[in-house]
């Protein structure tokens, strides 16, 4: 008994069986229920095969919700209502400003940049000889944690002061060209743009191989009877290709969109959210977490959830209207 | 394709062929020939080393001796001889401050039930929301779809509470973690499972139906089988997300080391002690290995789980 609760492995072997015997007693139940009558059998079945993860959506999400935007309008203890106070501090205390400035970069680079890499690469590996290898050398950073991307790409940011050997590979670039090694982290506003290119070395995988696909699904009869009617390939791209493409180039741009928005490993792990590179995912955790202040930090969740909010609607109505066009 | 159109297109490819030209004309490829064969193929190699060198940068300085690694680049490892697994040894088997290995355990101890429990219950959801037919179904599978929306920072402080009130975490330390990712992964799941439950023929589970069959059968012979590509995708999905993800293990470990995954551990090792190169390019090696055996044996479900529609947030 002591193996079981007081080890990790013991833990684990604890949770998996006991999950395994409620689901097994959960389709017992429903194998009974298969023989009762239909006017029982039916609300039995729905509630043994749906309910369980309805209970727990209302659990943790849709209650955490309403509490959340609760919360908002609440001190910092949630005993007092205090109005929008909190939205007006997040709104006008120059740090949280800050936040609300670099999360609006993120949001306009990070989308833009990887999606043109992406498509640019699909572009240009598509049927070469190489192109699956080509294709997981750019993806694989998906596969990787923020955290260990943050680590990497500290290390390529590395800083030493002029004159001592670099071991950061972008500054030993910068040395070997004869100029002053740069301070990437820790200048601001430049090091958020750095920050962001961690992202886009994350993401633009992920644009490539949507972008790949919708490539491949561009019929070729269209693209020879433009050619035959002596289309330059210049022409070809921006007439025939993208246009093709643009549903799918839309999704990519909207999901990264939402994924940046909702961003804070990244910043906590190379700069710590310090020399102003705040983000609005990072100023919620601090303020709710290490601050203590639940009024101020929900009221910043509620601000990512509206930002999200209209992306998501545009990115499901435009998911809609390509599965429409594809019939 | 029609025959017609195939024979167009041989013919033209032939074309080609005989006057050198390149290969048949897909969008890509007159595009390549835009930017002209041999710039096309430097940026894409341009881009390629830069997106492989600085995990590889990372790799071979995390074999290196703590005193090159912090006094010359990796890329002098010619000059600079000497090759040591010292570090893992630091990062998997040191003093307890800087031995990650049982952060590593705790990740894994996290991430299994973390990604059976979400998939089980979504593929029963799925069952009720594509097979069994009631009242009401098309609107709460729509109000399920739509809590996608709710980011995950809107869910944290009231369900960390929630736990904290009901001692949840009390006898099993990790039931918070297990429950608050399930939670957070079954909007996308059980949209995914549904739309590839609802696309097998009708006629099948029909069929089963009239032959005798209870529901728990048509479930476990006709349903099970035919989702498992589906089921493999996402759970290499739920997976790799739970392995990378920090804001949930930071929140619900409550900051207890006891309980950290590895992605919360490196984090305060970055912070804490962010010049010992020695211990990060080794620690964050240990964090990417799993992922990458993840995600190279299992690339073709990865990726056409993404195809799907598969991206979380």
């Amino acid at each position: 008994m002591g193996f079981l609760l007081n080890t990790r492995v013991g833990q684990l072997i604890v949770a998996v069986v006991l999950f395994a015997a409620v689901v097994a007693a959960l389709l017992l139940i429903a194998k009974a229920a298969d023989g009762v009558r239909e006017r029982v059998r039916r609300p039995a079945m729905v509630a043994i095969f749906a309910g369980p993860a309805l209970l727990l959506l209302a659990l943790g999400l849709i209650y955490p919700f309403f509490r959340t935007v609760w919360m908002s309008f609440m001190d910092a203890r949630s005993q007092s209502y205090v109005g929008f106070a909190n939205y007006v501090d997040a709104l006008t205390v120059p740090s949280n400003l800050i936040g609300f400035r670099n999360t609006f970069l993120w949001v306009i680079l990070t989308p833009l940049l990887s999606t043109g890499i992406g498509l640019v690469y699909a572009v240009l590996i598509d049927k070469s000889r190489f192109e699956k290898v080509a294709k997981a050398m750019l993806f694989l950073p998906m596969a990787i944690s923020f955290v260990g991307a943050g680590i990497i790409w500290k290390f390529v940011y590395e800083y030493k002061g002029a004159g001592q050997q670099q071991i950061g590979a972008l500054n030993a670039v910068i040395d070997a060209l004869g100029l002053e090694p740069v301070r990437f982290l820790q200048d601001a506003p430049a090091n958020t743009i750095f920050l962001i290119l961690v992202l886009v070395w994350i993401e633009a995988g992920f644009a490539m191989v949507i972008l790949s696909a919708s490539i491949k699904a561009v019929p070729e009869d269209i693209i020879e009877a433009a050619r035959l009617d002596g289309a330059s390939p210049w022409q070809l791209f921006w007439r025939i290709t993208i246009p093709s493409i643009r549903p799918s180039l839309v999704v990519v741009l909207t999901t990264i969109s939402i994924a940046t928005l909702k961003i804070f490993d990244i910043t906590r792990t190379m700069t710590g959210a310090k020399f102003d590179t705040q983000v609005l995912a990072n100023l919620m955790y601090d303020q709710s977490f290490t601050f203590g202040n639940n009024g101020l930090g929900s009221a910043m969740a509620v601000f990512i959830f509206l930002l999200v909010v209209p992306l998501v609607i545009f990115n499901i109505r435009q998911m809609a209207k390509n599965r429409e066009v594809r019939g | 394709m029609t025959a017609a159109v195939t024979d167009v297109d041989s013919s033209t490819q032939a074309a080609d062929a005989a006057m050198g030209g390149g290969p048949r004309g897909s969008a890509a490829t007159s595009a390549r020939r835009m930017l002209g064969n041999r710039i096309g193929s430097a940026i894409a190699l341009v881009i390629a080393v830069l997106w492989t060198v600085p995990t590889f940068g990372l790799f071979l300085s995390s074999l290196r001796p703590e005193r090159q690694i912090k006094g010359t680049g990796w890329w002098t490892i010619f000059a600079n001889p000497g090759l040591t697994l010292e570090n893992y040894e630091q990062v998997l088997g040191g003093s307890s401050s800087t031995n990650l290995s049982q952060y590593f355990m705790n990740s894994l101890v996290i991430c299994i039930p973390a990604t059976l429990l979400p998939l089980a219950l979504a593929i029963m959801a799925a069952y009720a929301f594509s097979v069994l037919e009631w009242r009401g179904r098309d609107v709460v599978f729509v109000g399920v779809f739509a809590l996608q929306i709710v980011p995950l920072q809107m869910a944290l402080i009231p369900l960390l509470r929630f736990f904290n009130d009901t001692g949840a975490g009390s006898v099993l330390l990790y039931l918070p973690l297990w429950i608050a990712h399930t939670i957070f992964a079954l909007p996308l799941a059980i949209f995914l499972l549904h739309n590839f439950m609802s696309e097998v023929p009708r006629d099948l589970v029909e069929a089963a139906r009239i032959d005798g069959a209870g529901h728990v059968a048509v479930f476990f012979r006709i349903m099970l089988p035919l989702m498992m590509p589906a089921i493999a995708s996402f759970a290499i999905f739920q997976f790799l997300w739970v392995w990378n993800d920090l804001l949930v293990g930071l929140t619900f470990s409550g900051g207890q080391r006891l309980i950290q995954p590895l992605t919360a551990a490196l984090a305060a090792l970055t912070g804490d002690r962010g010049q010992d190169w020695h211990l990060l390019t080794a620690g964050a090696f240990v964090s990417i290995v799993i992922p990458l055996v993840v995600f190279f044996s299992l690339q073709r479900y990865f990726v056409r789980g993404l195809l799907a529609g598969s991206v979380k947030g």
